[in-house]
């Protein structure tokens, strides 16, 4: 039964230098427990199959979702699927209890290099002001936000460059949980909400 | 005896010899052409003299070569053909113009008479297409570099062999005086409106007149016509002195471009191959071994020694060309030997009194001998020189002329359906072969300018010409419910390579093609019904999104109970309770999600019902 579910999000997979690469990694990584769901080739049509997705997750101790960074956020395939599958009722709000206790972790790419990502470049901020929302969608849904794995310039990495990436990201994935920064990790703090604020709260 | 039994005597001794000698021989690894050859001297005068009359059948059996050269022509366009105009006419001209000088000066050199010299360099310098064409086909090498020049020569000796039997009777003359040019002339124009007839009539009169016998809907007629339309061709060409075959080529260059082209194919392929088999059995009986064992060193001598001037002349060609270091072998080797062409130059040339009848025969003899040791020659070069080439040549691999004559993509079917799949994979790039049996159908699609071919796909042979074995996806798009199960499963158990991709009329056909294994099936009202009934849930206020979202849900729910229930197919009673159980639980599962939708967002209702601007909520 696999533990490690890792969501591919790439709108133009055919153009992708990292993220495909990384997708192929991953798959290799640990055969037995890990599961490669390559958003756009499973859903073409954006329909999303909530039911499966949430079975897979079942089982699941680590979410990672690999992904380019598009706009400063994640492609819209990806926000649809933690739209719909990050539910209420299901993942967080009164019984949303699903995910609570497992691990996510941000894989992601940056076509501008990290220099861009400064107050004085032109994403005229630094990366980290980009994570929080990542960072409380888990919290939310009670999961562990693990420490993000960046690769920034995309279009310029060159060949030993990637190779070392993704032979980080591999080994990464075949190690968890034996990570040495996950025992200092403190446990999420729950993020109750309390079941009148639905209403107000979806329009 | 009656009149029947010597004909039929005769047909039983040519298949029978075939059909034991052929099989054997390919059995032995020595190619189908060793064993007509070997079943020619078997039941020939100078083996077990069941037949006698060589040259009547040769002459009968050269049908064989026109109707190839007809075939040749029919996968030659006239836009390729244009662009082979160079390799035709230079390497063409350097081969045999350079083989004839090289051989005659040899010859005048051993002491041979300056007439003889030129006719012996002339006709042997000529190659035959007969094999070089017939092993190209065989072993699928008519695409590569050295196909297509051996193609290109082969054109031009037989272009060539025109003014070269027009040079007899002159070369004769020379030793008894003038002769009237009048005549050459009047021969002349008559050749040219010949010709410009072909080209005209080819251009204009045969579509429509293919049209038109193909819409009676008559298969062995339109085959009929076909091989009228070669025999006529031959006919008009030899009425005027032209090589036949080059006529039959020109019609088929000329029809190339036509829809009828497969079809055409698949009907004249049969009679080519058995009309070739018979030439070759006749030439395998008319190796006179009286002259060869007359004088066995003249002989040996006359073959080694052409055959080694021409393949030098070759070998300098394929170095300069330059072709690919594998396929040289060959390209020397398939033109070095002497041509059937050469028979007829050699028996013209004795009865116009330009070289005795003795030296005659031994040409012949000659020519047939080397056209024998042809298929030997290549067998050795496979199993000996091309490891070896190719080993040393890995780095400049084979390279196809243009791009790969057989399309990925196979269209059966071109009817409202086809032609949309065709519409989009050509707006991106994709060419297909389009396969269609209506003629009208084929002729309005040919008018969009979309590559079609007409004929019944349900046909194994005519799948095969359009190139089923080589193609990735097959197209089942045809209407007819009984066809297109039949070419699916034609096409699973021939082409199991090819992914079928199949358009179903109704359910019943959706099952049908699911127990072939097909599993990239549309029901062809599926998804224009929900395109339909989401334009229905808008108007009743549904969120445009929203109405998607459930189209797209049902079609989902629909697939997966088809899928279900494919296992079940031919229980009618389980079917029916399958589909509404099935049904049972996709309304049973919306209407929960309509409640909870409620419970979690009371507004959804009454903005409903309010306004139609505002549907419920998405999920």
């Amino acid at each position: 039964m696999p533990d490690i579910v890792v969501l591919v999000a790439h709108p133009q997979q055919e153009h992708s230098r990292i993220n495909h690469r990384l997708m192929l990694a991953a798959a290799r990584a640990a055969p037995q427990r890990i599961e490669v769901r390559d958003l756009y080739a499973l859903y073409p049509d954006y329909l999303i199959d909530v039911a499966a997705e949430h079975a897979v997750l079942a089982d699941a101790r680590l979410l990672v979702w690999q992904h380019p960074i598009h706009w400063y956020g994640m492609p819209p395939l990806m926000k649809l699927w933690l739209d719909e599958v990050f539910a209420f009722g299901w993942a967080y709000g009164p019984g949303g209890n699903k995910l609570r206790g497992k691990d996510l972790w941000l894989v992601a790419s940056t076509g501008g290099p990290e220099a861009s990502y400064r107050p004085d470049g032109y994403n005229r901020y630094f990366f980290d002001a980009f994570v929080p929302p990542y960072e409380q969608s888990a919290a939310l849904a009670g999961m562990r936000f693990l420490p993000p794995l960046l690769l920034h310039g995309a279009h310029h990495v060159d060949e030993r460059e990637l190779a070392a990436h993704e032979q980080i990201y591999a080994r990464r994935l075949a190690a968890y949980p034996d990570w040495p920064e996950i025992a200092q990790l403190e446990a999420c703090a729950p993020c109750d909400v309390p079941a009148d604020a639905r209403p107000a709260a979806e329009s | 005896m009656d009149h029947g039994t010597p004909w039929l005597l005769t047909s039983l001794t040519y298949l029978g010899a075939a059909v034991l000698a052929v099989p054997l021989a390919r059995l032995l690894g020595l190619g189908s052409i060793i064993g007509y050859l070997a079943a020619g001297i078997a039941i020939g005068p100078w083996g077990l003299k069941l037949v006698t009359d060589a040259a009547t059948i040769l002459h009968f059996a050269e049908f064989g070569v026109v109707l190839m050269l007809f075939l040749v022509g029919l996968e030659l366009e006239p836009k390729r053909l244009w662009a082979l105009r160079r390799p035709i006419f230079g390497w063409g001209s350097v081969q045999m113009l350079g083989s004839a000088a090289l051989i005659a000066g040899v010859g005048m050199v051993a002491g041979a008479e300056g007439r003889l010299a030129l006719v012996a360099g002339l006709g042997l310098a000529l190659s035959s297409t007969a094999i070089g064409l017939g092993v190209l086909h065989e072993r699928n090498l008519m695409a590569t570099n050295s196909g297509q020049s051996v193609l290109s020569v082969a054109l031009l000796q037989d272009i060539a062999a025109i003014p070269i039997l027009a040079l007899l009777p002159l070369l004769a003359v020379a030793g008894a005086g003038t002769h009237g040019g009048g005549a050459g002339w009047w021969g002349a124009a008559k050749a040219v409106a010949v010709v410009a007839a072909i080209v005209l009539g080819g251009r204009l009169l045969l579509r429509p007149g293919l049209r038109w016998i193909a819409r009676s809907d008559t298969p062995e007629i339109f085959t009929a016509a076909s091989l009228l339309l070669v025999v006529a061709t031959a006919a008009l060409m030899e009425s005027v002195g032209l090589s036949m075959a080059l006529g039959a080529f020109l019609a088929g260059v000329l029809l190339a471009e036509s829809e009828y082209r497969r079809e055409l194919e698949t009907d004249l392929e049969p009679f080519k191959g058995l009309l070739l088999g018979l030439f070759f059995i006749a030439v395998g009986m008319s190796i006179d071994f009286a002259v060869v064992f007359a004088h066995p060193a003249l002989v040996a001598a006359v073959v080694l020694g052409f055959l080694l001037l021409k393949a030098l002349v070759l070998a300098g060609m394929a170095w300069l060309m330059p072709l690919p270091l594998v396929e040289r072998p060959v390209f020397v080797v398939l033109l070095a030997q002497g041509g059937e062409f050469g028979f007829v130059v050699f028996q013209a040339a004795a009865l116009g009194g330009v070289i005795a009848a003795e030296a005659a025969s031994l040409l012949v003899a000659a020519v047939a001998l080397s056209m024998l040791l042809t298929p030997l020659l290549l067998v050795l070069i496979d199993r000996r020189l091309t490891p070896a080439l190719a080993a040393r040549g890995a780095a400049d691999a084979p390279q196809e002329i243009d791009a790969a004559q057989d399309s990925p993509i196979i269209i059966a079917g071109f009817g409202r359906y086809g032609q949309i799949v065709g519409r989009l994979l050509n707006a991106n790039g994709l060419s297909a072969t389009v396969l269609d049996h209506s003629a009208d159908q084929v002729e309005t699609v040919r008018r969009f300018g979309w590559p079609v071919f007409y004929g019944d796909a349900t046909r194994l042979d005519l799948l095969r010409m359009a190139g089923a074995a080589q193609a990735r996806v097959l197209v089942v798009a045809i209407d007819d419910v009984d066809q297109s199960v039949e070419v699916a499963r034609l096409a699973r158990e021939h082409f199991p390579s090819a992914q079928i991709v199949a358009r179903a009329r109704n359910v019943t056909h959706y099952y049908r093609l699911r127990e072939l294994g097909v599993t990239l099936i549309e029901r062809e009202t599926l998804d224009s019904a929900l395109m339909s009934a989401r334009s229905v849930l808008e108007l009743m206020g549904w969120q445009r999104h929203s109405a998607r979202n459930q189209a797209l849900r049902f079609r989902r729910h629909s697939i997966e109970l088809m899928e279900q229930m494919a296992p079940h197919f031919g229980d009618e009673k389980k079917l029916i309770a399958l589909a509404k159980q099935g049904r049972a639980q996709l309304e049973a599962q919306w209407a929960e999600e309509r409640a909870q939708r409620l419970e979690r967002d009371p507004r959804a209702n009454w903005h409903a019902a309010d306004s139609a601007d505002d549907a419920p909520s998405s999920r």
